[in-house]
């Protein structure tokens, strides 16, 4: 697993209906090195399928996800 | 020209489902249990639909029940099998990409449920499937081909397994019959007439004799004692008729369906940038496909393409119906952004399929654009 100390920014899409999490992981990940990983926080239902599937279109590696205090944090891990 | 793509969904009445429609409503209005002349007439009427849909699925017409949906057909081949079985168990099998009506059916049923997992291509193991069959397993279900994603079920396979462990399997065929041939083996099948053809308002239910099956409703000795009510004559003859001629004309048909289906498969991702289309490329349903498209919502997708004249579904969460995405794409881990399906009827021509190709580019540009997601 991830370190938290990896983790260089957090995205919160709380509130925010698909596709928005993946459209605002897909504008923040380039803006990040490789190697360093992103959260996403979200609470849409689709946010679990769509971020994973994002990061197989993408090249990117889906870490996995945790529950947040509030919605599921979902960590991407930039592999390109 | 048309651009009526949600043929999945249900099927404009066929000509020769109207022509019989129309006669049996002058004929066939009678009880056909009653003892009396326009009686024996509609007895005799029902007696010919009943064999008709027999002979198209090859079973026997005591076998056969109609009912007034495709769904209270699957309702009924759940719930009647759990009564009928209710002294080996509780416990069902099912694939994770049944149709809701089944998975509804069987949650109502509190029944205790093992669903079985598909793969990428949305297709479930047959030998993970037989390994969940338990002495307890009162009633196992399978799709026959996803009717979200079109991808055929190994049902040959799985049936032999539940025959091997004496467990009834339900073939919900409601995409298959009509277009393409179910392999035999099944204990019940269930379908539905609108999606070959015929008219709205006609399921079928076929429970094979020797299977164990109580009707979970108040007795009622009509339609083999299965469903409760009498039928309507003239939408069951005119549902008869249609399979008749959808099986007359399903080979070419199909074949010319297929071929039109490939050039959506193939072209979509030539012709749309960062679009997933989704299950299996070979082994599927002739007459539909399924894609996806990053940074779009499904409704959005859908108000777009119903403006270009094309009426087509959507996967995709948020969309009107629900808010939740298809389980059937969450299951295969597919992405379900932005998801369209397209099924084509025997009213789509090349000229149709070109036409949407021609005008998706543009669309999903647009809205990419909206959402401000055309520089990802």
């Amino acid at each position: 697993m991830t370190d938290e100390r990896d983790v260089v920014r957090v995205l919160d899409c709380l509130g925010r209906p698909c596709p928005v999490p993946v459209i605002e992981l897909a504008r923040a990940l380039p803006t990040v090195r490789v190697g360093t990983v992103i959260d996403v926080l979200s609470d849409d239902a689709a946010a679990r399928l769509d971020i994973p599937a994002w990061c197989r279109l993408k090249g990117q590696e889906y870490v996995g996800a945790t529950p947040a205090p509030a919605g599921t944090a979902y960590r991407v891990r930039r592999a390109s | 020209m048309s651009g009526y793509f949600d043929a999945a969904a249900g099927l404009p009445l066929s000509a020769a489902g109207r022509q019989a429609l129309l006669a049996a409503l002058d004929d066939g209005w009678a009880d056909p249990s009653r003892l009396y002349g326009a009686a024996r007439r509609a007895r005799l009427l029902l007696d010919g639909a009943r064999e008709s849909v027999a002979a198209s699925l090859a079973v026997r017409p005591d076998e056969v029940s109609f009912t007034p949906s495709g769904t209270l057909a699957a309702h009924l081949a759940v719930l009647g099998t759990l009564a009928g079985r209710a002294a080996v168990g509780g416990h069902v099998v099912q694939s994770a990409v049944e149709h809701s009506c089944v998975l509804s059916a069987t949650e109502h049923a509190a029944a205790d449920v093992s669903t079985v997992a598909v793969d990428a291509v949305g297709r479930v193991d047959a030998p993970a499937f037989g390994a969940a069959l338990r002495p307890d397993t009162a009633l196992a279900c399978l799709i026959s081909a996803s009717h979200e994603v079109g991808t055929v079920q190994p049902v040959a396979a799985v049936a032999a397994a539940c025959h091997e462990a004496r467990v009834p399997l339900l073939v919900d065929a409601a995409q298959s019959v009509g277009r393409v041939s179910v392999p035999a083996g099944w204990s019940l099948l269930t379908a539905s007439a609108r999606k070959w053809g015929g008219p709205t308002g006609v399921g079928v239910l076929v429970v094979r004799t020797g299977t164990r099956w109580r009707s979970p409703l108040p007795p009622d000795e009509r339609e083999g004692g299965r469903v409760p009510g009498a039928p309507s004559l003239p939408l069951v003859l005119s549902a008869a008729v249609a399979l008749e001629s959808a099986l007359t004309e399903a080979d070419a048909e199909q074949a010319r369906l297929r071929r039109l289906v490939d050039r959506l498969r193939e072209q979509i991702p030539r012709t749309v940038p960062d679009v997933e289309v989704v299950g299996d490329p070979a082994d599927r349903l002739p007459h539909l496909m399924t894609f996806s498209c990053l940074y779009l919502d499904g409704e959005s997708l859908l108000s777009a393409l119903d403006r270009e004249g094309f009426a087509v579904s959507s996967g995709s969460s948020c969309t009107a119906s629900t808010l939740e995405p298809s389980h059937v794409l969450a299951a295969m881990g597919a992405l379900t952004s932005g998801n369209i399906r397209v099924s084509l009827s025997r009213e789509t021509t090349e000229q149709d399929v070109d036409r949407f190709l021609s005008v998706l580019p543009g669309v999903v540009a647009g809205l990419r654009r909206d959402a401000g997601a055309d520089d990802l």
